[in-house]
């Protein structure tokens, strides 16, 4: 028989674990500490640095908004915004129309499916550094095996400048960004496709509707909350990509591929300047909430309908 | 009694000497804080460099001071944003290898090692101008000059006779006569115009000062938008095109290196590492004829334009952090390093392509083992550095961060921009900075 006390406490820890409000209280805690540690307190610190002439070593001083004046009319900065845009924009529309592609193509029966399935996840889980690394050495200026191989077959006479022309370089890094990010696409509208139940093609099929129709009619509404879902995450990664072009091109030749972020770290981290280099961050958080905004907009309007 | 005040005097001593008496300092004895030193360097492009540092430096610094050397390398491009993250968290390695001017953007962070430069200075007949302006702030000395990496062209002797030209072209305009006709037999010139370190600025800014272009003048104003800069543009547009091998553009600096040992280019600005790598391979590296590669490599001075030849020579530099807890050690290493006998083991396996930065080394015998390497001798005799009219303060190592004197040209050579817009261009880059 336990003493008295124990058992005193035992119903305490009983009670408190009832209390719906406390157990709530609790489970919240950690995740709540994750966000103010990880996600509230650098965003503040970043907005607390724009507002300042903090550079490395030296705390500085209030400028309140000249840090984005600044930035605001830097050619360089302008450059990189649009090329962030233009980036963002191809490698969404790629990846998001070879995604669906593969989805539909994986959806079917086929020998060593789950094989496919699995090995078509590759791009995605390896990491990106050491798969922009092997695309650098396929683009380089000088030993591409792309140029090699094309040369060698007598399809070209001279090397192709995958990274040393400007326009070249940005579509090189469009490319290895739908490489790595279309399996992401493909195996969550896969997943969003297994959940259309075939009762419904059967019957759009028995009505006449040939296979473009029960796509358009059938799949593609379905799949729409799911492919909303995925399109903003991916433009969200996208719109913030760093690694890749760090690798691939280091914002060159001269600032061609730059984006906000390649940009910001050059001038923040590289150079020191840490108070412009947090307002030149910055400048992706109006377009990322806005595009956060409009999903979850239009997320509420289709559970309404 | 007595036997208990005895021992509670006693007691207390040795508490306060032991754990509490580290607790109540709030440090480490002094014997633990000197026992470990962490230096930050770059991958050497002589990897034997680095085997010295660690094989030969750091049992015998622990043997001679007790200091444990813990060495790291990283990519050189990467040593600002290491320095950057250690010095606002205050926690990073003791000494941080760095280049250019560096220094002077981290200043602020660095232990006074004046000492340790006059010591060094004095003792090996004087620290060279260019290393000493790298290095201070005013009389202050920020950070301490290791090495110099002079930036000579390195060029394959037989494919340059080969169209006629027995000795190396002089001025830009005979050099680009030679890299007309060497790239029309698919021997082209290497040369990177990208965003690295070394080889880019090394080429960039002497060009610009040949042709009597500069960033500032002495009061700090931005005069890069001068007819000498646009001519010197201009001058490169065409370089590129005709003689050039244009993949240049998205080069760091270990795209030459690969591309001259691979025969792919005739010649390219760069340090000794080329013909060091050549003679270290063997028979590696052959030329067509079948003969080894270091025997047709020759060095020499980047061309005059019409207002001369000024280099610029990259400085590696060692700067002890202020946030360091054994700056006192760290600072007792680099003296050691720095004596004759200790820094002749680490400078000789350079065989030239780092040189000292006191002008004692000029006499070391090392000098008389290879003709070849004779020109990075006297390298450090004369040259300028980045920001040249002002000072290579804070402004300029900006500057040459962000890479503006570089894009001007680069801009101009992928006819991105005319060279008149991309001077303005750049000239209105200096101007932000220099505000």
């Amino acid at each position: 028989m336990a003493p008295r006390g124990e058992r005193v406490h035992v119903s305490r820890a009983k009670r408190m674990l009832e209390s719906e409000k406390l157990l709530a209280t609790v489970l919240l805690v950690p995740g709540l500490a994750i966000l103010l540690i990880f996600i509230a307190y650098p965003f503040v610190m970043a907005l607390w640095y724009s507002l300042t002439s903090i550079r490395v070593g030296d705390p500085g001083t209030f400028v309140g908004l000249a840090n984005f004046t600044k930035a605001f009319n830097d050619t360089i900065f302008q450059n990189a915004f649009r090329n962030t845009v233009f980036y963002t924009f191809w490698a969404t529309i790629f990846k998001f129309a070879l995604g669906m592609w593969l989805a539909l193509l994986l959806n079917r029966h086929f020998r060593f499916k789950r094989l496919i399935r699995a090995s078509m996840l590759l791009p995605f889980i390896i990491p990106t550094v050491l798969s922009a690394f092997a695309w650098r050495w396929m683009f380089d200026p000088t030993f591409s095996v792309m140029n090699w191989v094309l040369f060698h077959s007598g399809i070209i006479t001279d090397r192709l400048p995958f990274l040393s022309d400007g326009d070249w370089a940005m579509w090189c890094a469009v490319l290895v960004n739908t490489w790595r990010g279309m399996p992401f696409f493909a195996i969550t509208l896969l997943a969003g496709l297994q959940t259309i139940s075939p009762d419904l093609h059967e019957a759009a099929a028995l009505d006449g509707a040939n296979a473009w129709y029960r796509f358009w009619h059938v799949t593609w509404p379905l799949l729409m909350p799911v492919t909303l879902v995925v399109v903003v995450f991916s433009v969200i990664q996208t719109f913030s990509d760093f690694q890749l072009i760090y690798v691939l091109t280091g914002g060159g030749p001269a600032n061609s591929t730059h984006l906000v972020a390649t940009y910001a770290y050059q001038v923040g981290v590289a150079s020191g300047l840490l108070g412009e280099g947090a307002a030149l961050s910055l400048f992706m958080f109006p377009v990322l909430f806005a595009v956060v905004w409009m999903q979850l907009r239009f997320m509420k309007r289709m559970d309404g309908a | 009694m007595q036997r208990r005040k005895f021992l509670k005097a006693t007691g207390s001593g040795i508490a306060m000497t032991g754990l509490a008496g580290i607790l109540a300092a709030h440090r480490a004895p002094v014997f633990a804080q000197a026992s470990t030193v962490h230096i930050l360097r770059w991958n050497d492009f002589v990897p034997a460099a680095d085997k010295v540092l660690r094989e030969v430096f750091a049992p015998e610094v622990q043997k001679a001071l007790g200091i444990k050397l813990n060495v790291e390398t990283v990519n050189a491009n990467d040593i600002p944003a290491r320095a950057t993250a250690a010095i606002q968290s205050g926690n990073g390695p003791d000494i941080f290898m760095l280049l250019n001017n560096y220094p002077q953007l981290y200043a602020s962070s660095s232990v006074d090692v004046s000492d340790i430069a006059a010591e060094v200075g004095k003792a090996q007949g004087g620290i060279y101008g260019l290393p000493q302006a790298m290095c201070t702030v005013g009389k202050q000395w920020v950070a301490m000059p290791w090495s110099t990496v002079p930036a000579m062209i390195a060029y394959r002797k037989s494919w340059f006779e080969e169209i006629g030209v027995k000795e190396f072209p002089k001025t830009w305009a005979q050099y680009h006569e030679a890299g007309k006709k060497l790239k029309a037999a698919k021997r082209a010139i290497g040369q990177t115009l990208g965003h690295t370190f070394g080889d880019a600025p090394t080429f960039a800014y002497p060009l610009l000062w040949s042709y009597g272009g500069q960033e500032v003048d002495a009061k700090g104003k931005v005069v890069l938008n001068s007819k000498e800069t646009v001519d010197s543009v201009r001058f490169m547009a065409q370089f590129w095109k005709d003689s050039h091998d244009e993949g240049g553009l998205a080069w760091d600096d270990s795209n030459n290196n690969r591309a001259f040992l691979s025969g792919d280019v005739c010649a390219t600005l760069n340090g000794a590492s080329i013909y060091v790598a050549a003679l270290n391979g063997g028979d590696k590296f052959k030329t067509e004829k079948g003969a080894p590669l270091h025997t047709d490599i020759l060095h020499a001075a980047l061309p005059s334009g019409p207002k001369g030849s000024h280099p610029y020579h990259t400085a590696f530099t060692h700067m002890v952090m202020k946030y360091s807890k054994n700056a006192k050690a760290a600072k007792e290493f680099l003296r050691w390093a720095h004596t004759k006998a200790n820094y002749e083991k680490w400078v000789v396996v350079q065989k030239g392509f780092a040189i000292a930065p006191t002008r004692d080394w000029e006499k070391h015998p090392m000098w008389d083992v290879d003709p070849v390497m004779l020109p990075f001798k006297t390298a450090s005799q004369q040259g300028r550095h980045m920001g040249f009219g002002g000072p290579p303060d804070k402004k300029a190592a900006e500057a040459w961060n962000k890479y503006i004197i570089v894009d001007m040209y680069a801009q101009a050579a992928n006819g991105k921009l005319k060279p008149e817009d991309s001077v303005k261009w750049a000239a209105g880059e200096l101007a932000k900075i220099y505000t």
